[in-house]
């Protein structure tokens, strides 16, 4: 295996971005990340890209964002339609065949122009589920009311997640959720979609990310303390609802276990937990104890771009470790209704 | 004003019509005879509603079982808003419910009056729609159960047609915003003007503007610059067969690679005022504006392009040409 590094992070969240389109946005972002460490387009060993047209309802947006790379001589790129979690994992995998040394990672959504419930709608199973058009917050609601009714969770366990997201929010430029609010205040929120408050549910937002990965010496030219990815993996639990325990994340586990997270203490974890519910999921699946901070950031409840929150929760860990803050990190993401797929990243400094 | 976000209503639908195969196929035939069917797992338990495959295991399974149109609800949630395409136009819940018979819950609305009336481990039972098809929304909903009603599957008549399709029509509506540049260009056309934008490195122009230069790989200027009505045909095509959502565009018609006089870059336009024989690479083109008073922020505003009668554009480096015509003397 290649040492990989995380060299470079950029990201814009907020809660509606209308007046620049998907490319606009991203341009700037993409600048950001290839001026942090001095590199071009043209140096990028490979690229890839994670968004879905189906959210703004823009046709080809993707192909109008590589645009925004300066793809010109031609570039060796790719794009899943996926959280751009899943575009670094790919990348990942071409640096591991040993003949590039840097990839450019990126990724961005822009839910605002449509109903985001609805789109999600769309992923459900295509006969049975779909159809009905149940929305994505009701799907989980049912997954929280089974929670409960289990014993896995408290109400008041989902508001302290619920508060701490937003306390840690309040220092991140880029958290659209930040306002304060202490569990009983949350308790007292009336259910947005019963037994969830609205503070169990993400706070929406558009935006983007973009990483640099880099292996090896390469990283260690590039940044002063690269982010490595000491191990990575993703799982996907079935797809159909009525078969799955959804208490638990089979995939989250799995996951963590090949990617080593148990393997030494975690200094913080960046969880991809749009609901205070998944948060409590993650937690368990990963078997994160009192020592790790959770999602200092504030989380994807704070800020959740579709598509990107996943990249973002990998930039957000990484960015730790390279100031310092950290020495080992986890970061997660998630795909699919109730955390139906994962990939767990173990982050590393030296 | 200019700061004003432009928006447009975009509407995307999506007429699936699906295959279904023998197990899901098998399912909603049983829907449209009112009869609800499992399918037996590699463990021997029943899922319904059934997969062709085992999702844990991934054996693939084929035996159908019929199930009750009574059973439990495992978990629910209330939903106080109801959305256009939702089962029910009054708020209801959703729930998970496992049939009598079956081993794992399916998803569908319950209706009640309150979300006081929802309880995990409640009994429901079937509202069959009056008008069945073969589809998932054969049945309306659930309501709690009575107690006469005992739920044993009906028989299954024999010798009926197999659903072996599905439409599952998808609708989506957005409030469409088109960006920087875009907005700036949209709302020149009103006054008959057409905006380019600019490439920090090469000065290039592209038209309509995207805001960004693919060259470059940066933000275009952000002074939009003015072009002229006025370019030449860089490539056409002649289209003779009609196309179903344009009815509005009678073959034989020309379909032309506009470049306007002072750009980089291309655009699709209709030829207009001119027979498709006489179009020719490098000739000179003029916009055929609506008139002034429908003039919208729209690129609509252009009907199409006709020829100047200008001598034609002499394309010195067209490579293209070159090639064809090299493939026709092949």
């Amino acid at each position: 295996m290649r040492d990989v590094a995380i060299v470079a992070f950029s990201q814009r969240q907020e809660a509606m971005i209308n007046i620049e389109s998907e490319v606009e946005f991203m341009v700037p972002l993409m600048n950001e990340a290839k001026d942090a460490v001095g590199l071009t387009q043209q140096e990028m060993g490979f690229t890839c890209s994670g968004s879905s047209d189906f959210l703004a309802g823009q046709a080809f947006s993707f192909v109008m964002t590589i645009d925004g790379t300066g793809p010109v001589p031609p570039i060796s790129e790719s794009h899943v339609e996926q959280d751009g979690a899943w575009a670094l994992y790919e990348a990942w995998v071409k640096l591991q065949c040993g003949d590039i040394d840097t990839a450019f990672v990126y990724s961005y959504g822009k839910s605002s122009p449509g109903s985001l419930r609805d789109v999600l709608a769309t992923q459900m199973d295509p006969y049975y589920v779909a159809p009905l058009w149940p929305d994505a917050f009701a799907i989980e609601a049912m997954a929280a009311r089974h929670m409960l009714e289990q014993g896995v969770v408290s109400e008041r366990q989902l508001a302290e997640i619920a508060s701490r997201s937003r306390a840690h929010a309040a220092s991140n430029p880029h958290a659209v959720r930040t306002a304060p609010k202490s569990v009983d205040e949350i308790l007292a929120e009336d259910y947005a979609m019963a037994p969830l408050r609205p503070s169990d549910l993400p706070a929406a937002s558009d935006g983007g990310a973009v990483i640099v990965l880099a292996a090896d010496d390469k990283a260690r030219e590039l940044c002063d303390r690269p982010a490595w990815i000491r191990g990575i993996d993703h799982r996907s639990d079935a797809h159909t609802l009525g078969v799955r325990d959804l208490t638990t994340s089979m995939s989250a586990r799995i996951a963590a276990e090949k990617a080593g997270v148990g393997n030494d203490k975690i200094d913080i974890a960046e969880l991809h937990a749009p609901f205070s519910t998944s948060e409590a999921v993650l937690t368990k699946a990963l078997g994160l104890g009192e020592d790790t901070v959770i999602n200092p950031s504030g989380g994807a409840q704070a800020a959740h771009t579709m598509m990107a929150s996943g990249l973002i929760r990998l930039g957000e860990a990484a960015q730790r470790i390279s100031r310092g803050d950290a020495d080992r990190a986890v970061a997660t993401a998630a795909s699919g209704p109730c955390l139906q797929q994962n990939l767990v990243a173990v982050l590393e400094g030296e | 004003m200019a700061d004003e976000v432009l928006t447009a209503p975009l509407v995307l639908e999506y007429p699936f019509t699906r295959t279904t195969g023998p197990v899901i196929g098998g399912f909603l035939t049983g829907l449209r005879e009112g009869v609800i069917h499992g399918v037996r797992r590699s463990d021997g338990t029943v899922m319904c509603p059934p997969l062709e495959y085992d999702p844990i295991t991934s054996a693939p399974l084929s035996e159908l079982v019929a199930v009750g149109t009574v059973g439990t609800v495992t978990t629910w949630t209330w939903n106080g808003e109801p959305r256009a395409q939702q089962p029910f136009t009054q708020p209801f819940a959703w729930a998970m419910i496992t049939l009598d018979g079956a081993d794992t819950p399916m998803l569908h609305a319950v209706f009640v009056d309150s979300a006081d009336d929802m309880a995990t481990g409640m009994r429901v039972e079937v509202v069959w729609r009056d008008e069945r098809e073969g589809h998932i929304t054969d049945i309306a909903g659930f309501i709690p159960a009575v107690a006469s009603t005992t739920g044993e599957p009906a028989a299954m008549p024999s010798d009926v047609e197999q659903v072996q399709s599905v439409r599952t029509p998808i609708r989506m509506e957005y409030t469409y915003t088109p960006g920087r540049a875009l907005s700036q260009y949209l709302r020149a056309m009103k006054d008959k003007r057409i905006l380019g934008d600019t490439c920090p490195e090469t000065g290039e122009v592209s038209v309509p503007p995207r805001g960004v230069s693919s060259v470059a790989g940066k933000p275009t200027l952000p002074e939009l610059v003015d072009l002229p009505d006025t370019g030449y045909i860089e490539s056409f095509n002649i289209t003779r067969v009609p196309i179903k959502m344009r009815p509005d565009l009678t073959p034989p018609y020309v379909s032309a690679w506009i470049v306007l006089d002072g750009a980089s870059v291309g655009f699709m336009g209709l030829g207009m005022n001119v027979e498709p024989e006489d179009v020719r690479v490098g000739m000179r083109v003029r916009a055929v504006w609506k008139p002034d008073d429908e003039l919208e922020m729209s690129a609509q505003n252009i009907l199409g392009w006709e020829p100047t009668g200008e001598p034609d554009e002499v394309i010195a480096d067209y490579a293209l040409v070159g090639r064809i015509e090299q493939g026709d003397d092949q």
